[in-house]
């Protein structure tokens, strides 16, 4: 809890800069693309928030295995802090997708394999909390929780390929690749990048802002039972 | 490990619960999509892979909440812990049996049911080696699934929200390959994959679930 | 504002919508610590006497 005070707010500070920077230069000082026209603008809150719903479900992997093996509370307690801004950045990304899709392909939705995919890491996120949120003791929650991100990390990648194997899709290929010549254009790609930045900042700020939460409440419910004992 | 499989199927099959419900349950969910989408021979025939599939899956989901909660709330799960049987040959166990007693019968009642939903001629033996490959993958998913959830009271929606999702790829693929079975085309592989996930499964989720029930019965 | 053309309605709702969602998050997230905070406080307090 010691360190993480001082650094809370300059997390939030930078993360607002990258976001207000990368949002007006975008929205503002960017052209309209050739074939998208004004739509190209969601680019900004679309592609950071799909990257940050990925990565969100595998730090928490990552924390629930930390948990597994070494019994860090804290770990439990991040990966748990974790998920609903996996969740936000997930439902960001679905509905940024969908109305974009909209004017390009002409419906709201489409079984396209990537929004599919997204749909299906709701539901996993989903479960995830609400598994979270039926046991009481927290030991055996954090416990069943980590086991559950590890099982469902597992059929998340073999959903992903079930799903483009599903259906070959509306979206274009990969757009951020280190393939220079299929990379979105420089003038886009730049605000990009500071939006990016922006939304990984955000993220771990609020996921320190909610690990320090859960931490005080898990504190709080341990003196609590030595109160209601003595 | 027999004679816990072999007890298993016995209280299935007495106690009026496990047996046919999955069955009927499956007749059931395919008899009502008809009413629900319309008569017309043509829409049936097309969606009558993803719904066999569906409704197997719904089936299957239903009979789990039996794994393990009646063991657990009379003490019997924590008996077997302490048996010398290791937890991961229980759940394994448990997981064949609940196959036996929903996987199996609906694996073979299927391609009766799609003749009802007018399954074009050549995807019945697509449906029933998908079924009868993948449906062990439901009962080793749906037991981890059931170990989850085996201390709550209202677990069966959480249980369901937890193990539909875990569904998808067997589904996916297990649909697609009736379907391409319809159309006369190569189904190889969709069904080397059902039959991947099952045999990761099988290699996994025993252990999985093993370590899900040590916790809750600590 | 610039000229966003025939797909205003779609870019000012995607802004608004994730923005809007952001905000939330956030604004929860904040008030949860806060609570949290206060709670912790009124125990510790209790207990130091």
């Amino acid at each position: 809890m010691g360190w993480t005070a001082p650094v809370l707010p300059w997390l939030f500070g930078l993360s607002f800069a990258c976001l207000i920077i990368s949002l007006i230069w975008g929205f503002f000082f960017t052209p309209d693309d050739y074939r998208q026209g004004a739509t190209v603008k969601i680019i900004y809150l679309h592609v950071p928030s799909a990257l940050m719903a990925i990565n969100a479900w595998f730090m928490m992997l990552v924390a629930s295995l930390i948990w597994l093996i070494r019994r860090h509370h804290v770990s439990a307690l991040a990966a748990k802090a974790a998920a609903p801004i996996g969740i936000t950045m997930t439902l960001i990304a679905l509905l940024t997708g969908a109305i974009w899709g909209q004017p390009m392909w002409g419906t709201f939705w489409a079984w396209d394999p990537r929004l599919t995919s997204f749909l299906i890491l709701f539901l996993f996120y989903l479960g995830y909390m609400a598994l979270w949120g039926a046991i009481d003791d927290p030991d055996t929650a954090a416990d069943l929780t980590s086991l559950l991100c590890i099982v469902g990390s597992v059929f998340a990648v073999l959903s992903r390929y079930a799903v483009n194997f599903w259906n070959q899709g509306l979206h274009q290929g990969a757009s951020l690749s280190l393939d220079k010549e299929k990379n979105v254009a420089d003038v886009f790609y730049h605000p990009l990048l500071v939006s990016i930045a922006g939304f990984v900042l955000l993220f771990l700020a609020l996921v320190l802002l909610r690990t320090r939460t859960e931490i005080r409440l898990r504190r709080a419910r341990a003196l609590l039972i030595r109160e209601g004992r003595s | 490990m027999i004679a816990l499989i072999l007890r298993d199927l016995r209280l299935a099959v007495r106690a009026g619960g496990g047996f046919g419900l999955g069955l009927a349950f499956f007749l059931i969910v395919i008899v009502l999509v008809p009413f629900g989408v319309g008569p017309d021979a043509q829409l049936l025939s097309k969606i009558a892979p993803g719904i066999l599939w569906v409704a197997a899956l719904l089936a299957s989901l239903l009979s789990l909440d039996r794994v393990f909660a009646l063991d657990y709330e009379d003490g019997a799960l924590a008996l077997l812990a302490t048996s010398p049987l290791p937890l991961e040959s229980v759940s394994l166990a448990k997981a064949l049996a609940h196959w036996i007693t929903t996987g199996l019968p609906l694996t073979i009642a299927a391609p009766v049911l799609g003749f009802l939903l007018n399954l074009e001629g050549d995807a019945y033996g697509h449906l029933f080696i998908t079924l009868l490959i993948g449906t062990p993958a439901l009962s080793l998913i749906g037991t981890f699934g059931a170990a989850l959830t085996v201390g709550l009271r209202r677990g069966g929606l959480l249980m369901s929200l937890l193990v539909l999702p875990l569904y998808v790829p067997t589904l996916i693929f297990g649909a697609e390959a009736v379907r391409l079975g319809g159309d006369g085309l190569d189904a190889a592989v969709p069904i080397a994959f059902v039959g991947g996930i099952t045999a990761g499964c099988l290699a996994l989720m025993p252990f999985a679930a093993a370590a899900v029930l040590r916790i809750n019965l600590r | 504002m610039p000229d966003l053309g025939k797909y205003a309605v779609e870019v000012y709702a995607a802004y608004g919508i994730s923005l809007g969602l952001l905000v939330a998050v956030a604004l929860i997230s904040w008030r949860q610590s806060a609570r949290a905070k206060a709670e912790l406080d009124k125990i510790e307090a209790r207990r130091n006497g």
